[in-house]
């Protein structure tokens, strides 16, 4: 099976909704259409030339109906893939295969989410599973819990290791004017606020806070002629290893493994050609986690790898440059703001947090319980 | 109207309304399938025999959740020496000295008022 031609589609516009905590009243839909706007203006494209609309959030049941109804748009081609934080990377896929075939030829991809506004309760319905739910599991907190119980008994990774993917996440986030955290953050800070779930404080999860935003896709002919630098998509790739966390096959192995295996396959590059490596932070194992099965580390170093400043400003990997879902934003599906970052850092556009000579970026998406992996490959014209 | 099959879930509460821990076995792939289901996810096929654990098992993973309101409290993953997990808690020790690798014994757990019994764990004393 021959899948779509290294770089043959390019993110040529992204740009975030309002972020942080919203206007009241803000919908969903008025997120993405604001997201939608700015990243065609971002490119110079408008919505006349939208004929792929894909969309995801939990707030609205059928979004891409609602999307294309508020932007008074009716696109051929519709994707509404829903797979929890990573739904966006497997859209990035998605489209670059439409666009292939010719059902599109310019796709917005966008996300919405006011779950600091009305609540967590009130952004996501509550899913009874008989086999998960009596035992009243902090979801998604003790997922991830119990896979870095499994990570510490395996591997002796300690919790300070984990506060260090926090730590280096703020201080990405403090050059980053548009992160919701100001303030530094100590390991000892990380270790000694409340807790959560077992070996998790407030401080190993993610934020929660409003926010979405877009991005444009579309051919690499087209891109070509359009306003900004266009990121090309060198690769891509998915797994799903489960649903729930009791039937994850091995709790210190995700899907991040085949993810990675496959783009990196695709775009013919590995992990020592990775110029900025945008990883989807909701918990501190999951930056852990992420490094080994993407190759930026051996199986069970993850923890030691993270130490030392190694992956924070400065350091000799840049990860997670935007401060991550832990201290710049986590509207619930944090995805799309991987792919963001990626596509500013290889066009130069990250100021004070800008990664020097960024030819290739990374972008891993991680959706429900550590279940759905996809990653992306992004580089300039000169990696092609 | 055509008999129609019990779901898996109902045959698996009324073994713990007996006080039974009840799995599924797929005899195609010799192996034990868990949580309960219409189908064996190895093969594929609907050949799946429902077994009964002696109810032994070991701690995979485990967590102490620490709500808002209320008392910390345990949430594990558990691999029945039958070779299935399930996730459940330890009982009976303080949630923070559920240790993996500690070897634990199912009982039953009836919460009442209409809620459907579970399976949680104790210590397996002297192994």
């Amino acid at each position: 099976m021959e899948g779509p031609r290294r770089g043959s589609a390019a993110i040529v516009g992204v740009a975030e909704s309002d972020l942080g905590q919203v206007a009241d009243g803000m919908s969903v839909v008025d997120l993405m259409a604001q997201g939608t706007k700015r990243a065609l203006d971002d490119c110079g494209l408008s919505l006349k030339d939208v004929d792929g609309l894909f969309s995801a959030t939990t707030q609205n049941r059928l979004s891409v109906l609602a999307l294309a109804e508020y932007l008074g748009i009716n696109p051929p081609f519709l994707g509404s893939t829903i797979v929890g934080g990573s739904s966006f990377e497997y859209h990035v896929a998605h489209a670059m295969g439409a666009i292939a075939l010719g059902l599109c030829k310019v796709a917005v991809i966008a996300y919405g989410s006011t779950q600091r506004s009305v609540g967590r309760k009130q952004a996501s319905v509550r899913e009874v599973n008989p086999y998960e739910t009596p035992f009243k599991p902090f979801m998604p907190s003790s997922a991830y819990a119990l896979a870095a119980s499994r990570h510490m008994h395996e591997f002796g990774t300690t919790r300070e290791q984990l506060a260090a993917v926090a730590v280096a996440a703020r201080e990405w986030a403090l050059l980053n004017p548009a992160a919701w955290e100001k303030k530094p953050l100590t390991i000892e800070g990380v270790l000694s606020s409340r807790m959560v779930s077992y070996p998790f404080t407030v401080r190993d999860c993610c934020l929660v806070t409003d926010g979405g935003g877009a991005i444009v896709v579309t051919s690499a002919e087209r891109a070509g002629s359009l306003k900004k630098a266009p990121a090309y998509v060198l690769g891509s790739g998915q797994s799903v290893t489960h649903a729930s966390i009791s039937s994850m096959p091995d709790l210190t192995v995700t899907g991040a493994l085949a993810a990675g295996k496959a783009a990196y396959a695709m775009a013919k590059l590995g992990p020592a050609d990775v110029d900025a490596v945008e990883l989807y932070d909701a918990f501190t194992i999951n930056t852990i986690l992420f490094l080994e099965d993407l190759g930026f580390c051996k199986k069970g170093e993850g923890g030691a790898f993270v130490t030392g400043g190694r992956i924070a400003p400065k350091g000799s990997l840049a990860v997670n440059t935007n401060g991550g879902g832990l201290s710049y934003c986590h509207p619930g599906m944090y995805g799309l703001f991987l792919l963001i970052e990626a596509v500013r850092q290889l066009r130069g556009e990250c100021g004070a947090r800008q990664v020097n000579d960024c030819e290739v970026a990374l972008a891993h998406g991680n959706g429900g319980v550590l279940s759905s992996q996809a990653t992306v490959i992004l580089g300039t014209e000169a990696t092609l | 109207m055509p008999d129609n099959q019990d779901a898996p879930l109902k045959t698996y509460i009324d073994h713990l309304e007996r006080g039974e821990l009840a799995y599924q076995f797929s005899p195609d792939m010799g192996k034990a399938v868990f949580y309960p289901r219409v189908l064996c996810p190895f093969t594929g096929s609907d050949r799946l025999e429902w077994r009964i654990s002696k109810g032994l098992g070991t701690v995979h993973a485990t967590t102490v959740v620490h709500p808002g309101e209320g008392k910390p409290f345990n949430v594990s993953l558990i691999d029945c020496d039958e070779g299935f997990r399930l996730m459940s808690r330890v009982e009976d020790i303080a949630p923070e000295q559920v240790k993996i690798g500690q070897r634990v014994r199912f009982r039953v757990h009836r919460p009442g008022d209409e809620e459907a019994p579970y399976p949680v764990f104790v210590p397996v004393e002297g192994v």
